[in-house]
C-alpha cells in the first residue's frame, strides 16, 4: 500500500540532492545585475548589517570600504562573473570570531532584506542563499 | 459544541493578544519558517507528521516556545487541540496537547492529552550535507475509554516513539526552496490515540511511515503534501492512512498559519471523511 508513496518519495529525494550551483554558467551574475548591481546590493548589505544589533558587534574595527570591495569581489566571482577575490578565505576571515549560527543566520537574513530591497528574484536570491549556505562550516564556531 | 469552540478561539486570541505585547527576548536566532508549524498531537512539524526541526525560533542558548490551535472539520467529526511547546536551545522540545474529537453524527466526544518530548541529535535542517535527525516520544493519555474499549481498544495510553530525518534544499527544483522529511514511528495507537491503544486484531508495536514535501514559493508561502500510514489494530473497523495537502504563510517569527485540505478516508467505519484543517501558531 505505501510502497509506492516510498518509493516516488525516495526519487523525489534523489532528484533533488542536486551539486551545489557550479558556477559554470553567468546567469545568477547577470541575475543580479552584473559588477554594478553586485556592488549596489553590496553596500545595502552593509548598511543592514550596521543596523543589525544582533551581529554589528563583529564589524566594529571593520575596513567598511574593503569589506564592500571583496564582498563584491567574492559575489561576483561566485555568481560566474568575470571576478576573482583578492581576500583571505573564509575560515582564515572568520576564526577567532567564534560567529554563532545564530549570528550566521542574521546575517543570511540582513543578505534577504537587501535582496528585496533590490527586488532580486526569489530564484536568483535562493542561488546565492545556498552559494552561501554552503560556507557555513567555513564560518560558524571558528 | 459551538460554544465550546468560541471559548476556545477567544482563550486562544487573548493568549495570542498576550504574547505579541510580550516585548521581548523573543527567541529569533534561526530562519523564517524553519521552526515549522505544529501537528496535531503537538510536536513541531507539519499538520499530521512530527518533523526532525523543533518548535519556535530558539538558537543554541536560547529559550523558544510556541501557543497553537488545530481544527480540522471532515464530514462526521471535528478535531480541536489546544498545545504549547518549549524549546530549549534547539536541542530540546517539550510538547503538550490536549485534543477534542467530537463525533457530531453520533454525539459526544473523543479526548486525549499528549505530552511530548523531542530531541535533536544531528545535522541541521539548512546547514552541511546531512539532513536533520530528532528522535521523539508522544506520550498519550486517553481520557474517554469507555467507547475505545468497547470497541476493542486493550489499553487507554501508550507511548509513540519516532525517529525523523529533515532537510531543506536552499535552491531546490525550479530554483525554489524544498523541504523533505521522513518519519519513522513506532506505535500502537488507534486513530492516533483517540481509540486508545492495541486492539483484537494487533496488540503489538507496529513500525509506520511518514512523509511530509513542500516547496516554498517564497520565504513566506510554502504548498507541500503529507502521507501518515497508520497502524490497523481494531477489528470493528478499518483504519486508513492519511494524506492532505498545505498551504502555509508564515508572514514573520510571530506568527504562522497552516491551512490544509485533508482526506482521512474512513474514520471508525465513517466513509469519505474529507475536510479542511487549520493551524494558528504563535511563536514565542
Amino acid at each position: 500500500m505505501f510502497r509506492p508513496v516510498i518509493m516516488s518519495l525516495a526519487l523525489l529525494l534523489g532528484s533533488m540532492v542536486m551539486p551545489a550551483q557550479a558556477a559554470s554558467d553567468d546567469s545568477l551574475y547577470q541575475a543580479l545585475g552584473q559588477q554594478q548591481g553586485i556592488s549596489a546590493l553590496m553596500e545595502t548589505f552593509i548598511l543592514e548589517i550596521a543596523d543589525d544589533e544582533r551581529i554589528v558587534h563583529h564589524f566594529e574595527k571593520t575596513d567598511i570600504e574593503r569589506l564592500h570591495r571583496m564582498l563584491t569581489e567574492q559575489i561576483c566571482e561566485l555568481s560566474g562573473g568575470p571576478c576573482s577575490y583578492s581576500g583571505d578565505d573564509m575560515v582564515t576571515v572568520h576564526t577567532g570570531m567564534n560567529v554563532t549560527t545564530a549570528e550566521f543566520n542574521a546575517l543570511v537574513e540582513d543578505l534577504i532584506a537587501a535582496m528585496e530591497q533590490h527586488e532580486i528574484a526569489v530564484s536568483a536570491q535562493n542561488r546565492l542563499l545556498a552559494i552561501l549556505a554552503a560556507m557555513h562550516k567555513e564560518v560558524v564556531n571558528l | 459544541m459551538y460554544g465550546k469552540d468560541f471559548a476556545m478561539v477567544r482563550v486562544f486570541f487573548l493568549i495570542m493578544l498576550a504574547v505579541s505585547v510580550v516585548p521581548a527576548a523573543h527567541a529569533e536566532g534561526r530562519l523564517l519558517a524553519t521552526g515549522g508549524a505544529t501537528t496535531i498531537e503537538g510536536s513541531a512539524g507539519g499538520g499530521i507528521v512530527p518533523w526532525a526541526t523543533l518548535s519556535s525560533y530558539a538558537a543554541e542558548g536560547e529559550w523558544g516556545g510556541t501557543v497553537q490551535l488545530n481544527y480540522a472539520d471532515v464530514e462526521d467529526y471535528q478535531l480541536d487541540v489546544v498545545g504549547a511547546t518549549l524549546n530549549y536551545g534547539n536541542r530540546l522540545e517539550l510538547s503538550y496537547a490536549r485534543q477534542d474529537f467530537s463525533l457530531s453524527r453520533l454525539g459526544g466526544s473523543l479526548k486525549q492529552d499528549i505530552y511530548g518530548v523531542k530531541v535533536r541529535v544531528a545535522g541541521d535542517v539548512i546547514y552541511g550535507e546531512l539532513p536533520q535527525f530528532s528522535i521523539g516520544m508522544q506520550h498519550k493519555r486517553n481520557q474517554t475509554f469507555a467507547l475505545p474499549q468497547a470497541v476493542g481498544a486493550r489499553s487507554d495510553s501508550g507511548t509513540d516513539y519516532y525517529l525523523a530525518a529533515t532537510k531543506a534544499w536552499l535552491d531546490g527544483p525550479f530554483h525554489r526552496t524544498w523541504l523533505a522529511n521522513i518519519t519513522l514511528r513506532a506505535t500502537k495507537a488507534n486513530e492516533t490515540g483517540l481509540l486508545g491503544f492495541g486492539g483484537d486484531l494487533n496488540n503489538d508495536y507496529e513500525l509506520m511511515t511518514e512523509a511530509s514535501v513542500g516547496m516554498f514559493l517564497n520565504r513566506h508561502w510554502i504548498v507541500g503534501v503529507e502521507y501518515r500510514q497508520k497502524p490497523n489494530n481494531l477489528g470493528f473497523a478499518a483504519e486508513q492512512d492519511w494524506h492532505d495537502v498545505f498551504v502555509g504563510w508564515f508572514p514573520n517569527k510571530r506568527f504562522a498559519v497552516v491551512g490544509a485540505y485533508t482526506n482521512l478516508k474512513t474514520i471508525a467505519g465513517a466513509p469519505e471523511q474529507k475536510g479542511f484543517y487549520i493551524n494558528l501558531q504563535v511563536s514565542l
